[in-house]
């Protein structure tokens, strides 16, 4: 510590090339901040998942609705706590398809299975008692500008009602919120009685999209899955279930593999830092030879200029990438705010900011190594007489 | 004259010097090489998804929903409906005289991707019989089309790429059936290539399907007052309820959401790392300049003036940045032109599939953007350089 106005001294000795050396470091983890966030976002579907909760969905694919009466059937399977259903609505708002996802549920099963929703108390009986309901997320509702209290209108692009129109009104009861941010993305959803939407639809009464099931042990995940499939097996609507968190892992596979480009991205980004920062360094350590022969003069050991070099690339690399990571922390809520609800909300998760520190001590030990080891190896007479 | 004599002089020695500080100017040129190749393959995705989409369709098709569906998935066209449909006045016709008019439905199969087992929505489309007269930049390029009536499916190019066990010869299993693939097919690269195509009526019956999700017909006349014509004709129909898009129109909708996402994430990276670079190379032709700042106070000494001092320094960065731009763009090219990805489109809900596009349009916007780089990192320095004082630049040696 008692270093640290030397390495100080040392680092700003050239403003303008630190500065600018800094500024790029910083450019760097800036966009490693935003890009991780983004990355973490497609994947937080499976962080956010809870090991107690199974999805059931149609064997051959997830947008076939599977008969309602397989809840019961479900229900009776041993070591089921609760079943909750939920169907696709198609949602088309204001002109736009899928502009949010809307889900026809049983209200109580359904908030029941998920207690990282938050709602209020008397909203909640609203929603279950009101068979027109509707709840909706908060960052949907200021998205929108909706007032609890107010009639919904909301077109499906799937269900027509009995007399053919495709134009849904439901009251908005409710406002859903959740704690972690990684759930929140989750809570932008409308979510509607089934009872009343599955007696005005046209067609497809007594069908369901999928079925979440909650079980008590989630080492029998596996077990439990398979007694469920073994119940319909051969029958019209055969069944697929598995851990949510298979299931969200699957989900974010269909995108792609964002994690992978995200990488690659950033491999680049830090291979151009590392030969730009290396030079830097490298140069800023051959200018001062002479300096660094009067520290050993002066009774500095090798090992502690070795050490001195080092610390100085630390240093640097830590600044950088410490303002770079507060800055994208900082920007991602304006942000969020910027792109309207319209993308899951992006935030820095604490693994990212241990990632950060990893890669910038590593780049800075890469960096900072071959000027240390020249620095060791000077000898006080030549360093001394070349100038 | 004179003038340019000495801008002449002078980058000629900068340029012979090069070699004696070769790891400088390295350094210049991988990072701005860094910078395009990242900035041109990110954008060349961009336009290999926008390619899929924008070819598909012709103005002289239509495709029929639903009223109110923006997507085949959520789409229905009752039976009755696709068979009044081909008989409107507009439909062209073969020289056979049939309608050139297929009602298709579309459902989702689940395949892993190559070497991976997870599921992936991939779209499987029954087709009538015409639809191979209406689309006739179909061919298919192995194996022999389907029969009707039986379960064989050709399959789209890039859905072969992506998907495993989609060869000619082998055999995939869907619901309660199994289907044996008897040809893989080309549309030019449009979104059916990542599609599966089978005859409707086994679809239908193997899907438990009981209507169909859109009719695609060719008009005779596509100019616009015959599309709006034909809409006209639809709309006013009471026996139908449905909308009527031109392909084209259709499918830029398809496109929208997916082609917003990867269009932001590619300039916003590339937006940052040009900065990043900017300050790179700023570095660079700085430590340049200050090793060799005797040098220049000597020639400003023995009369060069200020002006080619500038202009040389400015010369080297251009030269640099512009090789790291024709670097950068090469790798880019080598790298991942033609490279093909699928993701979820999220519009449809299925699979789509597309090739990285490396355009000589990118490799230009790349080139621009390296030698607008070089010119904002060299103009300082050079600035720097030529205003040091000559006493002030001396006296540090």
């Amino acid at each position: 510590m008692k270093y640290l106005p030397l390495l100080w001294a040392g680092l700003f000795r050239k403003k303008t090339r630190t500065i600018l050396t800094l500024l790029s470091i910083f450019v760097a983890f800036l966009l490693f901040g935003l890009l991780q966030a983004v990355a973490v976002a497609f994947e937080s579907g499976a962080d956010s998942a809870d090991a107690k909760r199974l999805l059931t969905t149609a064997r051959y694919s997830i947008i076939e609705p599977l008969p309602i009466s397989y809840l019961r059937q479900i229900e009776r399977v041993p070591g089921v706590q609760g079943v909750a259903y939920a169907d696709w609505f198609g949602a088309k708002y204001q002109n736009e398809s899928n502009a949010f996802p809307v889900f026809a549920v049983d209200p109580k099963r359904y908030l029941d299975m998920y207690p990282e929703f938050l709602i209020a108390p008397e909203q909640r009986e609203a929603f279950i008692k009101t068979r027109t309901a509707a709840v909706a997320g908060k960052r949907l509702i200021e998205r929108f500008g909706w007032k609890v209290g107010q009639r919904l209108p909301i077109g499906s692009e799937i269900h027509p009602k009995a007399d053919g129109s495709m134009s849904w009104e439901f009251d908005l009861v409710g406002a859903l919120d959740a704690d972690d941010p990684a759930v929140r993305g989750n809570t932008d959803v409308v979510l509607i009685n089934v009872a009343f939407f599955d007696e005005a639809r046209q067609s497809g009464k007594g069908r369901t999209g999928w079925y979440i099931v909650r079980i008590e042990d989630s080492a029998r995940a596996r077990a439990i899955s398979a007694a469920i499939d073994a119940q319909f097996t051969n029958s019209p609507n055969e069944t697929k279930t598995q851990p949510e968190k298979e299931f969200a892992i699957g989900f974010a596979k269909q995108i792609g593999d964002i994690g992978a480009l995200v990488s690659r991205i950033l491999a680049a980004v830090f291979f151009t830092i590392l030969i730009l920062t290396g030079n830097t360094m490298a140069q800023s350590i051959r200018e001062r030879i002479p300096e660094l022969a009067i520290l050993k003069t002066i009774g500095f050991s090798d090992g502690r200029v070795t050490v001195l070099v080092l610390a100085e690339a630390v240093l640097l690399l830590l600044l950088g990438s410490g303002f770079g990571m507060l800055v994208a922390t900082g920007l991602l809520p304006t942000l969020n705010q910027a792109t309207g609800g319209r993308f899951p909300p992006l935030f820095v998760h604490p693994s990212t900011w241990l990632f950060a520190l990893g890669v910038a001590v590593t780049l800075a030990l890469v960096i900072g190594l071959p000027p240390a080891l020249r620095a060791r190896r000077l000898k006080i007479v030549d360093a001394l007489a070349g100038h | 004259m004179r003038g340019l004599n000495q801008v002449a002089q002078i980058t000629l020695i900068n340029l012979r010097t090069i070699p004696q500080r070769l790891g400088t100017s390295l350094v210049v040129v991988i990072g701005i090489a860094g910078v395009v190749g990242v900035l041109v393959s990110v954008l060349a995705m961009s336009e290999g998804f926008h390619h899929t989409l924008a070819s598909t369709g012709r103005q002289d098709r239509v495709i029929i929903l639903r009223s109110g569906s923006d997507s085949e998935l959520s789409s229905g066209v009752a039976r009755d409906q696709a068979t009044l449909l081909p008989a409107l006045p507009g439909v062209a016709r073969d020289p056979r005289g049939a309608p050139l008019a297929s009602a298709e439905i579309m459902v989702m199969v689940d395949l892993p991707r190559k070497g991976r087992t997870d599921p992936n929505n991939v779209p499987f489309r029954g087709v009538q019989p015409a639809a191979f007269a209406i689309r006739d930049e179909l061919r298919i390029t192995a194996g022999r089309p389907f029969e009707r009536g039986v379960r064989e499916v050709i399959v789209g190019r890039k859905a072969s790429e992506q998907f495993a066990g989609l060869d000619v010869g082998s055999r995939i299993a869907f619901r309660d059936s199994d289907w044996t693939v008897v040809g893989i097919f080309e549309t030019g690269g449009d979104v059916h290539e990542s599609e599966i195509w089978g005859d409707a009526e086994v679809t239908m019956s193997a899907f438990r399907r009981e209507g169909y999700q859109s009719v695609t017909a060719r008009l005779a006349d596509g100019s616009d007052a015959a599309v709006a014509a034909f809409r006209g004709s639809v709309s006013h129909d009471p026996r139908f309820s449905l909308t009527v898009l031109r392909e084209p129109e259709y499918y830029a909708k398809q496109a929208k959401v997916l082609s917003t996402l990867i269009n932001i994430l590619g300039y916003t990276v590339a937006t940052f790392m040009a900065i990043g670079a900017t300050l790179g190379a700023l570095n660079c032709m700085y430590s340049a300049i200050a090793s060799r700042q005797v040098e220049i106070a000597t020639l400003r000494a023995i009369g060069f003036s200020g002006a080619p001092v500038v202009i040389s320094v400015m010369i080297e960065a251009l030269l640099l940045s512009a090789l790291g731009g024709a670097f950068g763009g090469a790798l880019a090219y080598l790298y991942c032109n033609g490279a093909s990805v699928s993701t979820l489109n999220f519009n449809t809900f299925s699979q789509v599939a597309f090739d990285f596009r490396v355009t000589p349009a990118l490799l230009l916007q790349g080139f621009l953007w390296a030698v607008v780089i070089g010119a904002v990192g060299g103009l300082f320095p050079a600035i720097r350089a030529a205003r040091l004082p000559v006493t002030v630049a001396l006296r540090t040696l």
